[in-house]
């Protein structure tokens, strides 16, 4: 059964539509990226999921139920984690801290779980107690999928994780996302850098004008020419 | 501002220039000069050094009652992104709800040193949580339906001040337009601060308890989960939400404790001067010149606001009638705000 199954959903901002039928899957353990070119809706189908916006057709299941219009507060505590693009740390807060609020809903010690962000994050643990507005937008990009990994997530979704990082970070971020991976969270991630995340994904998802066109493994919708012509810029 | 005449020729320079005036240190310059500007003054105008210092200390003092009052303004403006202009009848209800408990028990002794018995202290206690509660529970009636509707900032102020007359409105219809004490007649005891300075025990006890009140919204903020949700809050609302944050609740807190620190502030103030059904209304401007001159929304900008605002409102009344004071102390905001428009914790630049 698929974790994440979002079926024929139409949706947009005020009067303006946005997606015009996306629909798409995870299974439990995979990497799918959705890729395409700019205002294709990416991010849109993102917010959708996560219930930052309602669809007006359509639905979205997590794990069997639908979560169609659930505020995110309650999707959270079914076991799915997003990271916007931008502004995705609390600038004031230090990075435990911002780890702490990624936790909140829980009434634990949360100390097990910072650990195992550390772990997965050396350098976020040498800067603690650092307040996250003051760091670089790699370590910030850390903070937030650290953030977004304290309640173990069954699915984590990142919007473009590698925008406006240098290329060296965007190969460690790229790791990280293959590590965290490894660990049996699936990742549902929207990426400008197709070729890096398609190469990373199990699956691919081609997204333009608000409708998913192409569907495939990674390695297949790299290669397909009409693919590269259509949505990759070449 | 004199020191930019000599213009920079290069644009690098006048950056560098303008980030230096603009600079967090520039601004304290610029009070340390105004201190500096009053000294020479009061010199020459022959105010005596142990006049100005007990100047000082009043202002200190109530700068300890808007310091209270600033604390619940930025920090409803932080989590909320509204400027609660009823904060000040907050004040003023808390104020009088103070009365009503004291009016229904038993007058005690004096304590130790005191002008006042265990039945202001009681009062306090009660008192405060009643504000917090009151305060939630128009935000329930009112800011709420307007948050949801996604109203514009301006409309949340305007039904604010509505909220503000209101409040203000049952003050009189209930308790009068007349003055009110909570002891009339009962002798205030003095004690001598040093150097001739004199205050009564009874504004002693008021900076006390101010101060352990700030310190506690420390605490608070620093240590504790719903303190770090609304510090959370305050800097991105939409990831508090996604991070599962129950924002309502956070809400609740936040007006609970800006409402709880409102009815100390009134109470305490009332001990100090008297109780008027306007009193709070009064203290508004200068809460919120003090949280503008410490950047709103920031915690320990409004404290340093809060108290470069007392102290200048009661120093410059050496020099002005005493009902200029809050004037001067506008007068002081606003050039702070010239040399550095975001205030004094404010980022950027």
């Amino acid at each position: 059964m698929s974790l994440l199954t979002v079926e024929g959903v139409v949706s947009g901002y005020g009067e303006m539509q946005v997606l015009r039928g996306v629909s798409l899957r995870v299974d439990p353990g995979e990497i799918v990226s959705i890729v395409g070119p700019n205002g294709a809706g990416k991010s849109t189908v993102m917010k959708l999921i996560f219930g930052l916006l309602k669809p007006w057709e359509g639905r979205v299941t997590f794990d069997g139920e639908d979560i169609s219009g659930l505020p995110p507060e309650q999707i959270v505590r079914r076991g799915l984690c997003y990271v916007p693009q931008v502004d995705n740390v609390f600038p004031s807060l230090t990075v435990e801290e911002n780890l702490e609020m990624g936790a909140y809903i829980l009434d634990e010690p949360l100390k097990a779980r910072k650990e195992r962000v550390y772990e997965l994050f050396p350098r976020l643990a040498e800067r603690r107690h650092q307040r996250a507005g003051k760091m670089s937008g790699g370590e910030r990009q850390m903070v937030a999928m650290g953030r977004a990994l304290m309640l173990d997530p069954k699915l984590l979704m990142l919007d473009e994780p590698s925008a406006g990082l240098a290329p060296l970070l965007v190969d460690l971020i790229f790791d990280k996302v293959a590590e965290i991976n490894r660990t049996g969270v699936a990742v549902l991630m929207v990426e400008q850098n197709a070729k890096r995340s398609l190469e990373l994904a199990h699956r691919g998802y081609v997204l333009a004008t608000g409708r998913n066109q192409v569907e495939g493994p990674g390695a297949q919708l790299l290669a397909d020419p009409e693919v590269a012509r259509l949505y990759l810029g070449g | 501002m004199v020191e930019v005449r000599p213009l920079p020729r290069s644009r690098a320079l006048r950056r560098t220039v303008s980030t230096v005036l603009g600079s967090r240190w520039a601004l304290v310059g610029l009070l340390a000069l105004i201190a500096l500007l009053i000294v020479v003054l009061s010199s020459l105008q022959g105010v005596s050094a142990t006049r100005m210092l007990g100047l000082v200390v009043r202002g200190v003092l109530l700068g300890g009652v808007l310091a209270l009052g600033a604390l619940g303004v930025t920090l409803v403006f932080g989590v909320l992104k509204m400027a609660n202009f009823a904060h000040g009848d907050l004040m003023t209800v808390g104020a009088y709800l103070g009365l009503v408990v004291m009016s229904l028990l038993p007058r005690g002794a004096p304590l130790l040193g005191l002008g006042f018995g265990y039945e202001f202290v009681v009062a306090l206690l009660v008192a405060m949580p009643l504000v917090g509660l009151l305060a939630y529970g128009l935000d329930r009636v009112t800011f709420r339906r307007l948050r949801q509707r996604r109203s514009a900032p301006v409309m949340m102020a305007m039904a604010a001040l509505g909220v503000a007359f209101g409040l203000r409105s049952i003050v009189y219809m209930v308790f009068g337009a007349d003055f009110a004490f909570y002891y009339q007649g009962r002798a205030r005891p003095v004690v001598e601060l040093f150097a001739g300075v004199r205050v009564r025990t009874d504004q002693l006890f008021i900076l006390g308890l101010a101060v352990l009140l700030i310190v506690l919204v420390y605490l608070l903020l620093e240590r504790t989960k719903v303190g770090k949700a609304m510090r959370a809050m305050a800097d991105n609302p939409d990831l508090a939400r996604i991070s599962g944050i129950p924002t309502e609740r956070v809400v609740f807190w936040t007006w609970l404790i800006a409402g709880a620190l409102a009815g100390a502030g009134g109470m305490l103030y009332g001990l100090d001067v008297q109780l008027r059904p306007e009193m709070g209304w009064w203290l508004l401007l200068p809460l919120f010149a003090s949280v503008i001159l410490g950047t709103i929304g920031n915690v320990y900008g409004a404290l340093l606001g809060a108290f470069t605002m007392g102290i200048v409102w009661q120093v410059s009344t050496a020099f002005v009638n005493p009902a200029y004071g809050p004037a001067a102390a506008f007068v002081v905001m606003i050039l702070a705000l010239l040399v550095r428009p975001q205030g004094l914790m404010g980022g950027g630049r």
